[in-house]
């Protein structure tokens, strides 16, 4: 292994039409659990899209273990919001985490049974045993999160990016994830978790990123996680540049 | 009915049905799935311009360049589809529907231009389709099935269909993991480093290419009653991938074979007068299918929504 | 082609059908059921073919309109009414339901039709015209018909446009306010049925859609006021149908649908390259146009910094020649493009030019004078706010000085009269 870090992004502009909603973002992701927090429209989700690839930038680059993406695609899992896909497609549970196995068969045939093994095991490290056979429509809205979870697992990755892990889940599902992640990340991989819930991120999170369009601060929770932090970023002095739009001409 | 008219008159039009309505009812799945079936609807006009382009440059009803014409006015509409939705923001429904009744109106006018539609190309073709002219003259009995000479005449439009199912057939098999993500989920897809647009752009060619290979069977229209309904109907009966996939293309072949046989061969054979039009019967079957499925579901659903769901 | 009473009819009865259709097609494009008008006009083929039947059978001429338009009214709402059951389901949705609605109620006109037409007398006459569209052949009285049928969906327009209006733009709010949305859009879906049967025998089933969708894209492309919107959409739709009349006067061959259609589509295709607003011309020209200004600007400022890092104190950068070399260096641009930028900037007064290098003129200081402001208020407010290091900032201002305004730049500077110095280095970039 490398010692470079598991993402690190540099000078990352994003515009929606002419709307910036990413500004120059640099940040370094440390190893361990981290989490982005920052108002609505802040630009969470679009700062793991992008890093991703799937959303064009304006400028900027993500590296993953100091690497391009596509030389590591292996190594980086990824989680989308549970509300992106449609929960009635028919799939079983155990269909849908064997999605995150396809790079590494062939593109038809029968799913390999060790390749079927692996996706039971991440069904199993979200508790979904039993469900591997149910229709993904007929699992309750914390199920389906935690599929999409076991799916992320099921990458096997060193990194993973997490959109909303926690949206719209109950109470016994949160901690079933946060104990997910925490196993995780004791086992050597890192984690960068887009998250809502301001009273929960010294709890489950070791560190942290505010932002706002802009990275307003990043660091441990105790250094970066401060009330004066969380102002600036949730507060409305960073305004004065809003509704600047972004010159067509600056597509790179 | 003789053998050798079963041979020469219908067998032709029953396998070109069965062709045509399989490879559509295969495709229509990804169609649904994706929440995308206007499209199907959308390309199926679309081909139109593309089909009298290449008919009316090349002089002759061949299949490859009406084939080629088709690909790139389907290529044409789909970008100006996306083209119009962002710079008019104006719904994908509406942008659609604006494209392609444009599309297919220039399809109209060429072809009244060129001449096509006095030649060989009509417009009954176009709007009720013409699996009637799929005849094999040359068939004198069972033996036929088995004489190199005779099978080089079976009629062209079987040749198309054949190849164009027969590569649909392929490249669904070929793209089946893929092609499910696709389907799922575009942006993890994506993530995990396949080539989505690609992918989306393949599947729609496709759709493009069957929607000209059965356009001579059935008609412009009708390619659409059996891109979304066979589809349409399994989607209220299954939650299995596989058999909503599968199963569309063989309750498109069913319906296909079962049309044409209640259009003409059935009431005859009853010794009925009666004759209807076999595109209009496998259409209509297709409606009946998806409304019986959508009768038969409500039970299925309502045992469904009573199983616990515990987090 | 002469110009007959009956073509007049038909030309002024299409014209007001294609009023009516740009009418009702607006808010049903505004309230996203455009599409529904396909499925309607798809359904409504069985719809005729069986009233011509009975109408036929019964001993009537099956050539009177009324009884045609009935039965495509019955159809057409059947046809709605099964693709609202089908998306019921939840299973389906709207647009698999619509395309299987029309493809299934037409593929029954057909097989209808072709049973119509083994019959001996004469029932299916002309039937086959509804689903192209072929104006040439009405006769004064059908479109006096189709006229009245449309006045009527335009009538009802006018009298529910409150309604309508609050149903297209905000249903939420319109549900607070106690308005029963449910009710505006059946009234919606009425007036859709009523416009499309109207213009079956003239536009033709399968083309009917394009008659609401078009004009009213159009109108959208052009402006965002509703009244404005409305009278675009129905002045466009009356073009469409007349001209559609017209060509088929001239060629009865060719299908009016198609003609009305090709119409529709050459004003939506000159809207959106010609809009003013948001036209495809113009967003090139306004793109075109920003990255010029932004070019300029950042041409003068190198210029102005150039001066200063060569000895001129910030914000008196003097009378000094600057090498262009100088300023692409600076900017990271090859030569060619600095030398045209050069050529351009001297044509309007903003340089004078001398061998390789450029001087400002009082116009051109007092141009750069701005930018630099622009540039290193916004570089100032962001150190300020911590939201990026020094070279972030340059970056970053880079991107937004442009549409900075010099009341904004005072309002984020620290001491507002006076030019501060660059936070960074000036010189070449990396």
């Amino acid at each position: 292994m490398t010692t470079a870090p598991p993402l690190e992004i540099r000078s990352l502009t994003v515009a929606y039409g002419d709307h910036p909603v990413l500004w120059d973002v640099t940040w370094v992701a440390p190893e361990g659990l981290t989490a982005i927090v920052g108002p609505n429209g802040a630009g969470k989700s679009t700062l793991i899209k992008a890093a991703l690839g799937l959303i064009p930038a304006l400028s900027g680059s993500a590296a993953f273990f100091g690497r391009p993406l596509d030389e590591v695609r292996n190594r980086v899992g990824y989680l989308p919001q549970r509300a992106s896909v449609d929960w009635d497609f028919p799939a079983t549970a155990l269909d849908v985490v064997c999605m995150a196995r396809y790079p590494r068969m062939a593109w038809w045939g029968r799913v390999p049974r060790a390749e079927r093994e692996a996706a039971r095991a991440a069904l199993a490290e979200v508790g979904l045993e039993e469900f591997a056979e149910r229709q993904i429509g007929r699992l309750s809205g914390g199920q389906q999160q935690r599929v999409f979870l076991a799916r992320a697992l099921a990458q096997d990755s060193d990194l993973y990016l997490m959109d909303e892990p926690f949206a719209a889940v109950d109470a016994a599902t949160e901690q079933a994830i946060v104990a997910v992640l925490r196993r995780l990340t004791e086992a050597g991989r890192s984690v960068v978790a887009v998250h809502h819930d301001l009273s929960t991120v010294p709890d489950y999170f070791s560190n942290v990123l505010l932002l706002n369009g802009r990275a307003v601060a990043a660091g441990t929770v105790q250094q970066a996680f401060t009330p004066e932090t969380i102002a600036a970023a949730y507060g409305g002095r960073l305004n004065l540049l809003e509704g600047a739009s972004v010159a067509a001409g600056a597509r790179a | 009915m003789s053998a050798p008219d079963f041979l020469r008159l219908d067998l032709p039009a029953l396998v070109a049905a069965m062709l045509a309505c399989g490879t559509c009812g295969l495709l229509g799945s990804f169609l649904l799935l994706r929440r995308d079936s206007l499209l199907g609807d959308a390309l199926s006009h679309a081909v139109l311009p593309g089909i009298i382009a290449g008919f009316a440059l090349t002089g002759a009803r061949s299949g490859l360049p009406m084939l080629a014409g088709a690909l790139a006015a389907a290529l044409a509409a789909t970008v100006l589809i996306t083209v119009v939705r962002r710079a008019a923001r104006i719904e994908s429904g509406a942008a659609t529907g604006a494209v392609f009744t444009t599309f297919f109106a220039g399809g109209l006018v060429l072809m009244e231009v060129s001449g096509a539609r006095s030649v060989d190309l009509d417009l009954d073709c176009v709007l009720f389709g013409q699996l009637e002219t799929v005849v094999w003259l040359e068939a004198q009995g069972w033996s036929s099935l088995l004489d190199p000479a005779a099978l080089a005449h079976l009629p062209r439009q079987l040749h198309l269909l054949a190849g164009v199912a027969a590569a649909v057939v392929l490249i669904v098999a070929l793209l089946w993991r893929p092609l499910h993500l696709l389907c799922f989920d575009p942006d993890y897809a994506a993530a995990l480093g396949l080539p989505a647009r690609r992918l989306e752009m393949a599947l729609n060619l496709m759709v493009a290419a069957a929607a000209v290979a059965a356009f001579e069977a059935v008609g412009s229209i009708l390619v659409v009653a059996m891109l979304v309904c066979p589809a349409a109907a399994l989607r209220l009966l299954t939650d299995d991938y596989r058999v909503q996939v599968l199963g569309g293309a063989a309750l498109g072949a069913g319906l296909g074979v079962a049309g044409y046989a209640l259009a003409g061969p059935l009431p005859a054979a009853a010794g009925l007068t009666l004759s209807l039009n076999a595109a209009g019967a496998i259409g209509t079957l297709g409606g009946i299918v998806v409304a019986a499925a959508a009768l038969l579901r409500p039970r299925a659903a309502a045992g469904r929504r009573e199983e616990p769901a515990i987090a | 082609m002469t110009l007959g009473y009956n073509t007049l009819v038909v030309l002024a009865g299409c014209a007001l059908l294609g009023l009516a259709a740009g009418t009702v097609g607006a808010f049903a494009l505004l309230r996203g059921r455009a599409l529904v008008a396909d499925a309607v006009g798809h359904a409504a083929l069985p719809g005729v073919v069986l009233a011509a039947l009975i109408v036929a059978t019964l001993g009537h001429d099956p050539r009177d309109l009324p009884p045609l338009l009935a039965g495509a009214a019955i159809a057409g709402i059947a046809g709605v009414l099964s693709v609202q059951a089908l998306a019921r389901t939840r299973r389906i949705r709207e647009d698999a339901a619509i395309a299987i609605v029309l493809s299934a109620f037409y593929a029954a006109g057909v097989a209808l039709l072709s049973y119509v037409q083994t019959l001996p007398d004469a029932a299916q006459a002309g039937l086959t015209k509804f689903i192209l569209g072929q104006a040439a052949a009405m006769r004064a009285e059908d479109a006096f018909w189709a006229a009245a049928v449309a006045m009527l969906a335009l009538l009802l327009c006018l009298l529910l446009f409150q309604r309508l209006r609050a149903a297209c733009f905000d249903p939420d709010f319109a549900r607070v306010l106690g308005l029963r949305t449910a009710r505006t859009d059946l009234a919606l879906l009425g007036l859709i049925v009523t416009v499309t049967v109207a213009g079956l025998q003239a536009v033709g089933l399968v083309l009917i859609v394009a008659l609401l969708v078009l004009p009213a894209a159009t109108a959208r492309l052009l402006t965002f006021r509703l009244p404005r919107l409305l009278l675009l959409s129905a002045m466009v739709g009356a073009v469409c149908g007349a001209a559609g009349a017209a060509a088929s006067a001239i060629d009865p061959d060719l299908p009016t649908g198609a003609a009305v259609v090709l119409v529709g589509a050459a004003c939506f295709t000159l809207a959106l390259l010609f809009s003013p607003d948001r036209g495809l011309v113009a967003e090139a020209l306004r793109s075109a146009n920003r990255r010029l200004a932004m070019a300029q600007d950042h041409f003068l400022r190198a210029a102005w910094e150039a001066q200063e890092a060569a000895g001129a104190g910030p914000g008196t950068a003097g009378d000094r020649w600057t090498p262009i070399a100088a300023i692409a260096a600076a900017r990271g641009w090859g030569e060619g493009r600095a030398w045209r930028l050069a050529r351009w900037l001297a044509l309007r007064d903003l340089v004078a030019l001398s061998e390789r290098q450029v001087h400002l003129t009082p116009r051109g200081a007092a141009a750069a004078r701005r930018a630099v402001r622009a540039h290193r208020a916004v570089e100032h407010h962001l150190l300020a706010l911590g939201a990026a290091d020094t070279a972030g900032a340059d970056r970053l201002a880079d991107l937004v000085e442009h549409g900075l305004t010099p009341e904004v730049a005072t309002r984020l500077l620290p001491e507002p009269s006076a030019l501060p110095a660059s936070p960074h280095a000036l010189g070449g970039r990396p």
